[in-house]
């Protein structure tokens, strides 16, 4: 059993608070993925569960244990570092080994899991070699075989699919994924990436200035991003935000949004009704809008920007009033700019916004 | 046209060639014919031009500095000075320049110019009231206080060497290693240090020559337990040019051998990757 537990966890760099009162559990063989911009803190908090860089308040338990105070040699973890960490002295298989050597494991044994390890990782044919005199794709095989060979309860991977260049990422990204169903560790996987977040991981905690915003599914992080940042750097293209005023008459409410009176869900009229002098962010996804051709009542009127082919579907740029709105039209849909069209968002996929704070209406 | 286009490479190549064997032989020249005079005959050393070849070679000169009064003593005494200047420099100022490259602690670059600026007083200045203090210590005219003295002055290149090979190695290497079982000491001593090993006998081979060619200090600070530079300088002034020659050659050689010895260290490790 190892399900991490964080608890009010703080860490601060001088004046630059890193991690504000963290509160996190991971559960026991769950793939948990720590996804934010470059700053907000996220490798801070997986160094905090290394024990690389010691907390300054609030504990973390790995299994039963409270490892806080803990150094990383004690906490039966293992970790896979962004620059791989291989050690540039040692043979493959010494580096593969290392873990086991300090656990002074019997060679034989030593032999045996780091053959297993190689083999996992295909790279069996390079035990002899020295790091310099591998690629960087496989000296990140490495640096995961070597996790892998300890057997730890915790997985901690920092960013290690980031320094590969995009063809190997996509391929490493899905042998992962494969690879650590099979080896059954907790693992927690610090990215930036939001399509590696939501291709791997089974929850995912989004970070902002050093705090979690949201912790979900894939899924439920994608369609009910707690907030406008989450849905626009979550998702490409970002979800669309419009601004909309609630409109009540008699027991029925509507949202006007760029010329459209949109009938929201039964559920969110109740939430809606206390809109009505505020007005509400909606939130919708590209893929959600569908594009009309002659006006209709509930779509909006707009004109077409950028108009950009991508294969499987176009995106286009449509001005929305004011607003830029970005929509996925059909791949054979022939628009032209400055053409005027008419964008109909599906109403039970947008998600409503507090216009204040841009944090997600309850439902 | 094609023969033309690389012609401009194929300059650049000779150019580079004949520089190195410039520089190459701006060194090598004098240590030969310094070499020349101190196999060859007595005379031969008067003459004008030089002979090329020590001919005929004798070890006639040689053998006689070396069998002349207090060369072999002066010769341990010099061994002792440099190996003990060698092993405190390296235990003092390793660990320093350790810190230096991995620890981030108030006053850290202040330390660093304050190493640097003891350097900065001529052994001029420092050599008469350290041989007054040693000598109220009792301590003046012995190898080992004049180890002491080199030491002091060996030690800023001993942390700034040590220090910048220690930051060339990425601290991602020891937390990983501590992630797979080392305590802090562990990860350095089997990460850092072998990596480290390279740079760090390059700081010791610095440390030796420099204590082996320290010849101010050693003068002052000694008088019957007088190093070989000390002694070469106070005694082979007054001897004839085939002994100055000798004496010159026999002053090279242990750099000359540790370097060809600390060389394929330097370069050949690991295939030249120490990232």
């Amino acid at each position: 059993m190892a399900e991490i537990k964080i608890i009010n966890v703080q860490k601060q760099f001088g004046k630059v608070v890193a991690n504000r009162d963290i509160n996190l559990t991971i559960h026991d063989r769950e793939f948990m993925v720590l996804l934010g911009p470059s700053g907000c803190g996220k490798t801070t908090l997986l160094r905090g569960i290394a024990g690389l860089d010691p907390v300054d308040s609030g504990s973390i338990y790995i299994g039963d244990t409270d490892v806080t105070d803990l150094p990383p040699r004690k906490r039966r973890i293992a970790m896979v570092f962004q620059s791989y960490a291989v050690f540039p002295h040692l043979t493959i298989f010494e580096n593969i080994a290392f873990g086991l050597r300090m656990q002074r494991v019997a060679d034989q044994d030593v032999g045996k899991r780091v053959e297993a390890a190689a083999e996992l990782l295909q790279i069996n044919d390079l035990l002899k070699r020295y790091p310099a005199q591998v690629s960087g794709g496989q000296r990140q095989r490495v640096a995961v075989a070597r996790a892998l060979a300890v057997e730890s309860e915790v997985l901690l991977m920092d960013e290690p699919l980031s320094n590969l260049d995009a063809l190997l990422r996509l391929e490493m990204r899905a042998e992962l994924k494969r690879l650590l169903k099979e080896v059954k560790s907790t693992v927690v996987y610090v990215t930036h990436d939001q399509i590696e977040a939501l291709s791997l991981g089974d929850r995912i905690a989004v970070m902002k200035n050093g705090s979690i915003l949201q912790c979900d599914t894939p899924l439920r992080v994608y369609d009910h991003p707690a907030n406008e940042f989450i849905g626009s750097f979550i998702g490409n293209p970002p979800m669309n935000f419009l601004q909309g005023a609630v409109e009540v008459s008699g027991s029925k409410v509507n949202v006007l949004a760029g010329g459209a009176s949109i009938q929201p869900p039964t559920s969110v009229e109740g939430i809606l009704k206390q809109k009505i002098s505020s007005g509400v962010r909606l939130g919708i996804r590209a893929e959600n809008i569908e594009v009309v051709s002659n006006a209709q009542k509930d779509a909006m009127t707009g004109k077409v920007l950028v108009v950009e082919p991508l294969g499987s579907h176009n995106m286009l740029t449509v001005m929305v009033g004011d607003q830029r709105v970005k929509v996925n039209a059909h791949a054979d849909s022939v628009f032209q700019p400055d053409q005027t069209i008419w964008l109909r968002p599906a109403p039970e996929k947008i998600r409503w916004l507090d216009v204040e704070s841009g944090v997600a209406l309850a439902e | 046209m094609k023969s033309r286009a690389s012609f401009p490479r194929v300059l650049g190549r000779i150019l580079t060639y004949v520089l190195a064997i410039l520089i190459a032989l701006w060194i090598l020249a004098p240590i030969y014919l310094i070499g020349v005079s101190a196999f060859g005959e007595k005379l031969s050393a008067y003459t004008y031009p030089r002979p090329f070849w020590p001919a005929p070679f004798t070890i006639e000169t040689m053998s006689f500095f070396l069998k002349s009064g207090g060369v072999i003593k002066s010769v341990q005494s010099s061994v002792i000075v440099a190996m003990i200047t060698l092993v405190l420099s390296t235990l003092i100022g390793a660990p320093a320049g350790y810190t230096i490259a991995r620890f981030i602690f108030s006053g850290r670059d202040a330390f660093r110019l304050i190493v640097v600026s003891t350097r900065s007083f001529p052994i001029v200045i420092l050599s008469i009231p350290l041989a007054v203090t040693f000598i109220e210590w009792g301590m003046y005219d012995s190898v080992y206080s004049l180890a002491l003295m080199h030491t002091a002055l060996a030690l800023p290149f001993t942390i700034l060497i040590t220090s910048s090979v220690f930051a060339s190695i990425p601290r991602d290497l020891e937390e990983a290693a501590q992630t797979l079982g080392c305590s802090q000491l562990e990860a350095f001593l089997r990460i850092s240090l072998p990596l480290a090993l390279p740079g760090l006998a390059a700081a010791t081979l610095f440390t030796f020559v420099l204590s082996w060619n320290e010849v101010f200090a050693a003068v002052i600070l000694t008088v019957r337990n007088r190093t070989l530079p000390a002694l070469v300088l106070t005694v082979l002034s007054e001897s004839q040019l085939p002994y100055r020659f000798a004496g010159g050659f026999f002053m090279m050689v242990p750099s000359l051998i540790f370097m060809l010895f600390i060389r394929r260290y330097l370069l050949n490790l690991w295939g030249r990757v120490t990232k």
